[in-house]
């Protein structure tokens, strides 16, 4: 367990500013027109536009799946960020979405993560998609990153005493 | 034309090419099927530069590989069904094992199990062996 503050509560306008853009640079939440629209120490809010072009069931005009997916993937890497005591590269290692309800046609989305647990090596993660109510979640997600920097590592032990 | 009747007319015909047309999130990722030896659909991601979520390694977005195994697993519950519904995704389940590379995908499906009301699906994405993949899956699906 790491007891170390989060680089948002000392920083908080370094780290709204480099995530607050972050993700323009990043050709797939740009194609999906992903924006930022706040964060805290520990959590992200992301929003994804309703398009004609990101639906998967032609019939009903549903958003697909794969959109929410990665809404609520980038939704709790910021809520991650929003919580490491520094800057340091996180890769997901599994995520789990459980559809409460079809999203509305027509509604923009929003997710909202919140990484409840940092470990030196693990970032625990839960999060709630919604359209206009956040009361009313059309999907639930948990999801679990791992953190690459050195120092996230445990320092090998040293030789016992013979 | 409904995807169901779609599905039913490429099945027929034996040609899935312009099948994934009548998806617009799949058209948006450039995702294609085809069929393998045995006959069951094989899913292909082709590499395009707007897929990307890391331009420093570089490397496929996580979203990217998790729509591509969500809607092979759709589309393969689909071939494999004769019910006319489209199936409603009641919970998805997603380990990432490596990184994407910025190269094509590919993604196998079977159904696990398929009851009256529920079916079991689970999806593998891979890029140059299917024994290194880059990404599991699992999802249950609601088919009433």
């Amino acid at each position: 367990m790491t007891d170390e503050t989060s680089l948002f509560e000392r920083e908080p306008d370094q780290v709204r500013r480099i995530h607050g853009g972050f993700f323009h640079a990043i050709p797939h939440a740009r194609e999906l027109g992903l924006e930022v629209l706040d964060m805290g120490a520990g959590w992200g809010l992301l929003k994804i536009p309703y398009r004609a072009d990101l639906v998967g069931n032609p019939q009903t005009g549903v958003l697909h799946g794969g959109v929410l997916t990665s809404l609520i993937d980038s939704a709790c890497g910021l809520a991650v960020f929003c919580r490491l005591p520094r800057m340091e590269a996180i890769a997901t290692l599994d995520l789990r979405i459980d559809y409460l309800k079809p999203a509305t046609i027509g509604e923009d989305l929003f997710a909202r993560a919140e990484c409840y647990r940092l470990t030196r090596q693990i970032a625990f993660v839960r999060s709630v998609a919604y359209q206009r109510d956040p009361q009313q979640p059309v999907a639930t997600s948990v999801a679990t990153f791992m953190r690459s920097s050195a120092s996230s590592v445990r320092a090998p032990r040293p030789p016992e005493k013979a | 034309m409904e995807l169901q009747q779609l599905i039913q007319t490429a099945r027929e015909q034996g040609d899935l090419s312009g099948l994934m047309g009548h998806i617009p999130y799949a058209r948006l990722i450039g995702m294609d099927m085809r069929l393998d030896e045995a006959g069951q659909p094989l899913f292909v991601l082709p590499y395009q530069s707007k897929n990307i979520g890391n331009t420093a390694l570089p490397a496929l977005h996580g979203g990217v590989i998790g729509g591509f195994l969500e809607n092979s697993a759709i589309v393969h519950l689909m071939w494999n069904r004769d019910a006319v519904e489209m199936p409603k995704t009641i919970d998805f389940s997603l380990d990432y094992l490596r990184s994407g590379r910025a190269i094509d995908c590919y993604a196998r499906c079977e159904v696990t199990r398929q009851g009256r009301r529920i079916a079991h699906v689970t999806a593998s994405c891979w890029q140059q062996d299917p024994a290194q993949p880059v990404a599991v899956a699992r999802v249950h699906f609601l088919l009433t």
